[in-house]
């Protein structure tokens, strides 16, 4: 039993089936790749999983509980942090208080009229906030306003905004899209790094092989809205299935 | 029956100048991507166009007229306009009496220069900027170009009579079988409709039927696509700003005679003119339109006495409150697309 | 101080010194002198100053914060004011709790404004505010003339008589007071030349505009006013970093409505009348121009904004092109003319043509307000000032 378990989800736009009789379970501590090619409902699957689309059927259990329904914010204080393609993070604050903000959320919840408090005397998520900046190497960028940083910073501020949340599910969407080759390296060092040293469930979705293959424990290969194959990434490679539906499609 | 049909016309006029003006905001803000808080000073300005013209016409110099006397026994002073020396007294005379729908020429260069002025000087720094800052800039020009005409035409209306051709009313209801006087429509206000749906039909046809409008609606549907292309978009939206403000402008000449222009008129229209554009739909022009007749007939409808003795003021608020119950209801208005305005 | 920090406590001392000294700041010319037109140490102007800055504060945490811009702010500026005199009229002719009822009456308005108000963003959240107080306006104007009066507002009038007040004399009118003292009580002091007016309804507006502005600094340093900033910035990492940015943004609606209907409650504590005019959307207009001409998101600025745009109002707007023969008198006749005919649209009656430029100008160039400009200005001389010292300190070394 997974942490997270989809079962026979099933979503129509007009006449396409983005996703059909999708079932996927991902192990709690793993890190499962989701693979397949352009269209094959990737990105119907994560926004399913975030609360921003519901499915017309099927259901989907995070820790034994229904997320469908639920609000992004709902889903998110269940557990489940998301880490976007292009990072979203807050532009005109400083880097340390787009980390104090998921602090606060973890802590006090959806909402909370905390107006009359300081934020200065706020110590231990002051302490949680700096701790996961340096674990990032951040921590001397503290004071910058968040929008002025550079493309791989914004990427780790917004990783360190999950992780500060502790998620036990992180859905990584493409983390290495458009990046040059040393900020891919990097991301995918971080994300190992990140790996070891907590357990935590990622979830990622990813064009880029190299990333997948360096990564994943599990994979799973979507194509047509419809999960092909799942197996260990050795597996993976050699499958004459995802050869025909993905890679060769890659290698041609 | 009688009642509904007067209510009908009267809501035509009104409903006219609101649909004209959104008409203009929409094209702005469809092709341009700008709130334009403004609009509303330029459907002014356009009515200062009529007033401005109608006293260069009756620009005049002195003449002693030896043939008559004042209650002095002295020769009359006269006030004799240029243009009568140089047209004849009769011609004169009758141009002098039709400067309003005259001065519509003399509108339309002014207005599309004015557009085109405020287009390239201020809001094409404000294309990238948020809507909240092009709301704020706007509101402030605003402000300014009704002070200005404030100090040059002081603070009060000023009377601005149509052709003494178009005074009076039709009598609508004899058409209809209605006994006479029932239905009476006046004259001016039927023209005002005419002609706004003239210009309307004209907007769109432009559109619709030109090159230089089949590419501005592409570019209000995908800007960078089209801009792609190699078509310089750019020009051509300034181009569209002109055009709006023209229209804006001819509709404030011609509504001249039916409310005295004073400077602050247009922010008057400009909250209504939102309302309806938002009703409509932000960025969809036949949504504008019909928003505009429609708010215009259901005001003049709910300020029918019945009404209005069963629900006391509903004529003061019915458009605000249509405003937010479609709102509610339907977030992009009457024929609004998806993803316009939605941050 | 007070839980804040040096900096912020710094700045409320600040503030609360000048409001303590504005009798005498505000007025620095003698009495009679030709420059004693500009004095603005006058009561009624005063409380202007104080009560307009509680509503720009108040509008600030709004839009300064959450950046959702109402153009219907006057609505609960109004419905304060109304709520205020009629708990005047009913009830006492105490000030206290007639402006606690005109905070509680806007916070319910606000809220249920708010609550529709906030189901859209952008444009769309600016038209329906405007579209509530326009409502509001109409209304105030015409149905519910049993409640405001109509056209002509409400007044305090002899034939009033509040449940826990003394009895009045026949023809007497009751006065607006706190404990007893009258709000329109002043204490005069001459002194060479100079006249200043310390006038009670001043100090108890003051004394409320710094508790204001104290729960403002409060609000901006807080986790909450972080949320605020948050929901400016980026709404959808607000859901996916769990937080609901809703309420938050209700909250601040909410607590900015109050703010109004406070500023609403003290104009009526100072001067015991209310027209429907008060909520007319130019109104909602001039608020937002003193929060952006100040500075929006500036702690400091909102204030600074009400005091620059009630000073040209009151003092500015009197001057009339006699005065300006005056001031260019000592210039050739020509020339005198010429100046007066420069400056006269942009001053006297002409002064929101002045207005509508500067708010034109902040607007493009200063993003952060007349603040913004004073820093930009400060910093330079600064930097300006370091130059010329390290120019002297580099120069022996040579």
């Amino acid at each position: 039993m997974g942490i997270l378990e989809i079962k026979g989800v099933n979503k129509r736009f007009g006449g396409l089936k983005a996703l059909d009789d999708v079932n996927l379970s991902i192990a709690e501590n793993t890190t499962h790749a989701i693979i397949g090619p352009n269209g094959a409902g990737k990105s119907t699957l994560l926004n399913v999983l975030v609360g921003k689309l519901i499915p017309d059927s099927g259901s989907v259990t995070f820790d034994g509980q229904s997320i469908l329904g639920r609000q992004p914010h709902e889903i998110n204080q269940m557990g489940i942090s998301r880490v976007f393609q292009t990072p979203e993070i807050f532009g005109d604050l400083s880097v340390f208080e787009n980390v104090m903000i998921p602090c606060f959320a973890k802590r006090d919840g959806a909402f909370r009229m905390h107006a009359y408090e300081s934020i200065f005397a706020e110590k231990a998520i002051q302490q949680q906030a700096e701790e996961i900046l340096a674990d990032v190497n951040m921590l001397e960028k503290r004071h910058m306003i968040a929008s002025s940083l550079s493309r791989g910073d914004k990427r780790r501020l917004e990783m360190a905004m999950c992780l500060v949340q502790n998620p036990r599910l992180l859905l990584l969407d493409e983390p290495t899209a458009g990046m040059a080759r040393a900020d891919t390296q990097n991301t995918i060092a971080l994300l190992k790094e990140i790996r070891e040293k907590r357990s935590i469930t990622m979830a990622i979705i990813e064009h880029d092989m190299n990333v997948v293959f360096s990564l994943a424990e599990r994979i799973t290969v979507l194509a047509q809205g419809t999960p092909l194959v799942e197996d260990t990434p050795d597996n993976i490679k050699g499958h004459p299935k995802v050869r025909e539906a993905y890679l060769g499609e890659a290698q041609v | 029956m009688d009642q509904i049909i007067v209510q009908v016309l009267n809501g035509l006029d009104k409903g006219s100048a609101y649909a004209l003006i959104a008409l203009g905001l929409t094209l702005i803000f469809g092709t341009l991507g700008v709130v334009n808080f403004a609009h509303g000073a330029l459907f002014m300005l356009g009515s200062f166009c009529a007033v401005t013209f109608s006293r260069l016409l009756s620009f005049s110099h002195e003449v002693i007229d030896e043939t008559r006397t004042d209650f002095l026994g002295n020769p009359l002073k006269v006030q004799v306009p240029y243009i009568q020396d140089w047209l004849g007294p009769d011609l004169a005379a009758s141009i002098i009496q039709w400067s309003v729908p005259l001065s519509i020429l003399f509108a339309i260069p002014v207005m599309i220069t004015i557009g085109l002025i405020i287009e390239r000087g201020l809001i094409k720094h404000f294309y990238k900027r948020p809507h909240a800052d092009q709301i704020l800039v706007t509101f402030g020009l605003a402000i300014v170009l009704q002070e200005i005409i404030k100090y040059f035409f002081g603070a009060n209306p000023i009377q601005t009579p149509a052709p003494p051709a178009f005074n009076g009313s039709l009598d609508f209801g004899i058409w209809l079988g209605f006994d006479p006087v029932t239905i009476m429509y006046p004259y001016w206000r039927m023209i005002y409709f005419f002609f706004s749906v003239v210009i309307i039909a004209g907007v769109f046809a432009f559109l619709q039927f030109t090159t230089f409008g089949m590419v501005v609606r592409a570019g209000m549907a995908d800007r960078e696509t089209v801009g792609l292309l190699g078509i310089d978009i750019d020009k051509r939206f300034t181009f569209m700003f002109g055009l709006a403000a023209a229209v804006a402008g001819i509709a404030g000449v011609m509504y001249a005679p039916i409310v005295a222009p004073n400077y602050h008129m247009g922010m008057d229209f400009l909250v209504l003119s939102f309302v309806v554009v938002v009703v409509g739909g932000m960025g969809s022009l036949p949504g504008a339109v019909a928003a505009g007749f429609l708010l215009g007939i259901l005001e003049s409808f709910a300020s029918m006495p019945m009404i209005v003795q069963s629900f006391p003021g509903i004529n003061q608020i019915i458009i605000y409150l249509v405003a937010i119950i479609i709102l509610l209801t339907r977030p992009r208005g009457l024929m609004g697309r998806k993803g316009v305005m939605e941050e | 101080m007070f839980g804040l920090e040096s900096k912020d406590g710094k700045l409320l001392l600040l503030v609360a010194a000048l409001a303590l000294l504005a009798p005498v700041i505000l007025n620095p010319f003698p009495e009679g002198s030709a420059m004693s037109q500009f004095n603005a140490g006058y009561p009624d102007l005063m409380q202007r100053f104080v009560i307009f800055g509680i509503l720009a504060i108040g509008f600030n945490i709004l839009f300064g914060l959450t950046g959702y811009l109402s153009f219907g702010h006057a609505a609960f500026l109004g419905v304060g004011s109304y709520a205020a005199i009629w708990s005047m009229k009913l009830v006492t002719m105490n000030i206290i709790p007639s402006i606690i009822f005109a905070v509680i009456v806007a916070g319910v308005f606000s809220l249920v404004v708010g609550y529709i108000s906030l189901r859209r963003s952008g444009i769309y959240f600016s038209i329906l505010t405007l579209a509530f107080a326009q409502m509001s306006y109409s209304l105030a104007y015409s149905v519910l003339t049993p409640i405001t009066g109509g056209e002509t507002g409400l007044q305090i009038k002899s034939t009033d008589t509040p449940l826990l007040d003394k009895a009045l004399e026949a023809g007497e009118i009751g006065r607006a007071n706190l404990f007893g003292y009258g709000m329109g009580s002043s204490y005069q002091l001459e002194l060479a030349g100079w006249q200043f007016t310390f006038n009670l309804g001043y100090y108890v507006a003051a004394v409320v505009m710094l508790i204001s502005f104290y729960f403002a600094i409060r609000i901006f340093r807080s986790p909450f006013g972080m949320m605020l900033r948050a929901v400016k910035s980026n709404q959808q990492r607000m859901n996916y970093a769990g937080l609901s940015p809703k309420p938050y943004t209700l909250a601040a609606f909410v607590i900015s409505g109050m703010y109004a209907g406070l500023a609403g409650g003290l104009l009526v504590a100072m001067d015991t009348q209310v027209g429907p005019e008060r909520m007319f959307w130019t109104a909602s207009g001039e608020i937002v121009i003193m929060v952006i001409l100040g500075g929006a998101g500036t702690l400091l600025g909102p204030v600074l904004g009400a005091g620059f745009i009630k000073y040209f109002e009151n003092i500015i707007s009197k001057i009339n092109e006699s005065i300006l023969q005056g001031w260019f008198a000592f210039l050739p006749d020509g020339l005198q003319d010429f100046m007066v005919a420069v400056v006269y649209p942009f001053i006297g009656k002409g002064w929101h043509l002045t207005l509508g430029i500067m708010f034109m100008l902040v607007v493009i160039f200063l993003p952060g307000g007349l603040i913004q400009g004073g820093q930009k200005i400060g910093s330079w001389l600064r930097r300006k000032k370091n130059v010329v010292a390290k120019d002297s300190t580099t120069k022996p070394a040579e």
